[in-house]
This record gives C-alpha cells, structure tokens and sequence, in this order.
C-alpha cells in the first residue's frame, strides 16, 4: 500500500504528472475574482470564503479524470486488480495520493490568496481548517465518479456532472465555516457537519469505488 | 496447485463466447490456448484471473494464484526500469527484481525511463513482472508481441524455469515457443453457437 502510495505522489511530482494543474486553477480563479467584481473590498470580502471555497472545489474537479484514466489505459488497473491488494485499499490510497497532490496544496495556499480577496482576519484560521477538512472528501467523492466512468472514452464532462451534485453538501458546509468564521460567528455546527460528510464519504465511498470500477473492468 | 476449470461459459459484453468449456491445468505443466482471432482467448484469460465473472461453470484454485499479463503492460513512462518492477514486486509482497532483471536482460535498461524504452523492451519489462509477483500460474495473453527471436528465447527460458519450480501458465499464443512438453488447447471447438447467446447478459448497465 505503501508503495503505490509512493508510486503515485512520484508520478504527480514527474514531469507531464499533473501536480500544480489544481494549483495554478485556484491561483487564475482567484486572481481573476477581484478584477470581474471591481475593486469593491467591502464586497469582496463578503464573497471571499464562497470565492475561496468554489475555486478549491473547481481546481480539485479539474483533476479527477486523471485519478483512475491513466492506470486504465496502460493496464495498471487491470494488474491492481488482479494483485493482493484490496481493491478497495488501492482506491483508497490512490484517493489519499490525489488529496496530497491536489488538496494539500489548496489549503496552504488558500490564506495567500485570501489576501488578495480581503478576507477579514478571523476568517484565516477557519478558511485552512475548513478546507482541511472538507477537501478529503472531494477526493474520495472524486475517487468514485473516476471510478465510474473510467473506460468512457472522454469521460471527463460525465465525471463532472456526476460528481458535482455529491460536492454541494461539502461546498455548504465548508464555505459556511469560512464565512461564520469571517464575521466572527459560532462555527461549530457547520464545522462538526462538514467533518461527518468527510467521516462518512471516507468510510463509503471507497467500497462504492470499488464496486463500480470491477463493474467497469468487465 | 493444480486449477482445476469446468464446464465454463465466458462471456464478452454480455455475450457468451465460449461454452462448455473443461481443463485442468497441472503444476509444472504449460498449456498453450489457440484459437483464431475473436475467438475468446483474451476473454477466457480475463475471466480465469478474476476480472470479469463468468457465466456459468466452476473454476478452482484460481484465488490468489494468477498472474496476469495482458496486451498492455502496465508501465509507467515516467518511471524508471528499476522503479516500475520494485513497484510491482512491493505491491505482491517481494522486493528482490535482481532475478527477474537478470532473466529478461534488463541490466543495461535499469535506469532507463519505461517511457524511452523501445516496443520490445517495453515488452521484456512487462514479461519480467511475473517474477516478482511470486504467484504460481501465470496467465499470459500473446506475451511474444514485438519480441525479437533472442528475446522469445529469454521468454521461453524465463517459463521453463518456472515451470521446474512447480508453475504453471497458460499461453495464448500464436507462434512455437519451444516448449516441447506443452499441451495445446483449441478453443475453436468450444465457441458459443447462436442458440447460447440467446437471453444471456451481464452487464449492469444495460
């Protein structure tokens, strides 16, 4: 488990392995916010824990379909499948790989760029434990629409739109903390909701990507 | 172990493409599938390593026995020779690749990226895979395809080895591999008629 783990995070980190494609995406969106709204900072820090949340929530979507598409065409999934490893481990793991790759690096960066949309001060904080919390579950959630459509030829706008209705309960909550947070508000409802859909994603979601990708190897 | 196949109906997309069909594959034996194209050699492999279900029939000592080489051969370009075998050895729990480096005479290539590898050499690379998986019956799925005569030779070598070490395989395959003492399987006669592709179907979505 270790090992695929590791093979994974080296081919993000390699060239063409698609690390920072999240990365810059978040960076152009919220760069890009201020300039479309106008340089109204009152507004703009309203909007900036949705802005925030929405570019995180895009950037990781971005990635997705080449979480489970790249070890289908060059046979890896059929030989995973095959191996001693649990299918559903494997998913999981290659589901913890793309967090590393793709979430990790939008909750670090997410206070950066909460500068530039004039996030209030007390909402930093509960922007990084938001996103800390709420973006395992858009990986594992994307794990299992990856798993679905893997094998459709351009799968990548049906893996959207299957993923994106499970995302909005991750987007409410998350961006909830954010804002409460912002304006100085008890945080601990949304906060202990986003935690139990990422609780309870993690321990489904795997079994359900599982299912649906030995459905697809057929 | 020996793996012990009866009475099985495979099928491909819902349909069935070979009916009936019985074999025992013995330890240290190799049986050599032959059938013309689209005759459902793939999709026997496929369905004997556990990837698809199959029809009907039973199969057993199949678990966690097989080792699967398919058209494809799971590498990965940006990794090293070196990397993508210890890969593949730590995922079935065996970390020597030193034989198995030796057997397809991959000691120049070890630093070498899969991706810069030629159609052949790609090929002894995905080859030498099954030595590091440990497992006993390898399922192979025309394994020869862009090897030179040398390397078929190194190929045919690697499976008598293993079969002296109480192996077994099951190959499709085209071409003579030398293996002198291997039993032939024609599938030809087991192929579904129109009557069994009536009514039948597997898939999930449909």
């Amino acid at each position: 488990m270790k090992a695929l783990l590791l093979r994974d995070l080296a081919l993000a980190l390699r060239a063409g392995g698609g690390f920072g494609l999240g990365l810059a995406f978040f960076l152009i969106v919220t760069v890009l916010v201020p300039f479309g709204v106008g340089p109204q900072s009152e507004l703009l820090s309203r909007i900036a824990p949705g802005i925030l949340w929405l570019g995180a929530l895009l950037a990781c979507l971005l990635s997705l379909d080449r979480l489970l598409a790249l070890d289908w065409e060059d046979g890896s999934l059929d030989l995973l499948a095959t191996s001693p490893l649990p299918l559903e481990a494997a998913l999981m793991i290659k589901a913890v790989a793309h967090w590393i790759t793709t979430g990790l690096p939008l909750v670090l960066a997410a206070p950066l760029l909460g500068v530039l949309l004039n996030l209030p001060a007390p909402g930093f904080l509960w922007l990084v434990v938001s996103l800390a919390v709420g973006t395992p579950a858009l990986s594992v959630i994307g794990c299992f629409g990856a798993a679905l459509t893997v094998g459709v030829k351009r799968g990548g706008l049906l893996l959207s739109l299957l993923v994106l209705p499970l995302y909005v309960p991750t987007l409410i909550f998350g961006a909830e903390v954010a804002r409460r947070g912002a304006v100085g508000m008890d945080v601990q409802t949304p906060l202990l909701m986003l935690a139990g859909i990422t609780m309870g994603v993690i321990a489904l979601m795997p079994f359900a990507s599982a299912a649906a990708l030995r459905v697809n190897l057929r | 172990m020996t793996l012990a196949v009866k009475d099985l109906c495979v099928a491909r997309g819902g349909v069935p493409v070979l009916v009936g069909l019985s074999f025992d594959l013995k330890v240290g034996a190799a049986t050599i599938l032959r059938g013309p194209n689209g005759s459902g050699k793939t999709t026997l492999l496929r369905t004997l390593a556990g990837l698809q279900p199959s029809l009907s029939g039973d199969i057993q000592g199949a678990e966690d026995q097989i080792a699967y080489a398919a058209h494809s051969d799971g590498l990965k370009a940006m990794l090293t020779v070196t990397e993508n075998l210890s890969f593949w050895g730590h995922v079935f729990g065996l970390s020597d690749i030193e034989p198995a480096i030796e057997a397809f005479a991959l000691n120049d290539l070890r630093d070498r990226l899969a991706g810069t590898l030629s159609a052949g050499q790609k090929r002894r690379l995905g080859l030498a895979r099954l030595l590091v998986t440990g497992r006993p019956i390898w399922m192979l799925d025309e394994p020869t395809v862009s090897l030179d005569a040398k390397a078929v030779e190194l190929f045919a070598t690697a499976v008598r080895a293993h079969l002296a070490q109480g192996g077994s395989a099951l190959i499709a395959t085209h071409i003579d591999l030398g293996l002198t003492d291997a039993q032939v399987l024609d599938v030809t006669p087991y192929r579904a008629t129109s009557d069994a592709r009536a009514g039948a179907s597997d898939e999930a979505f449909l």
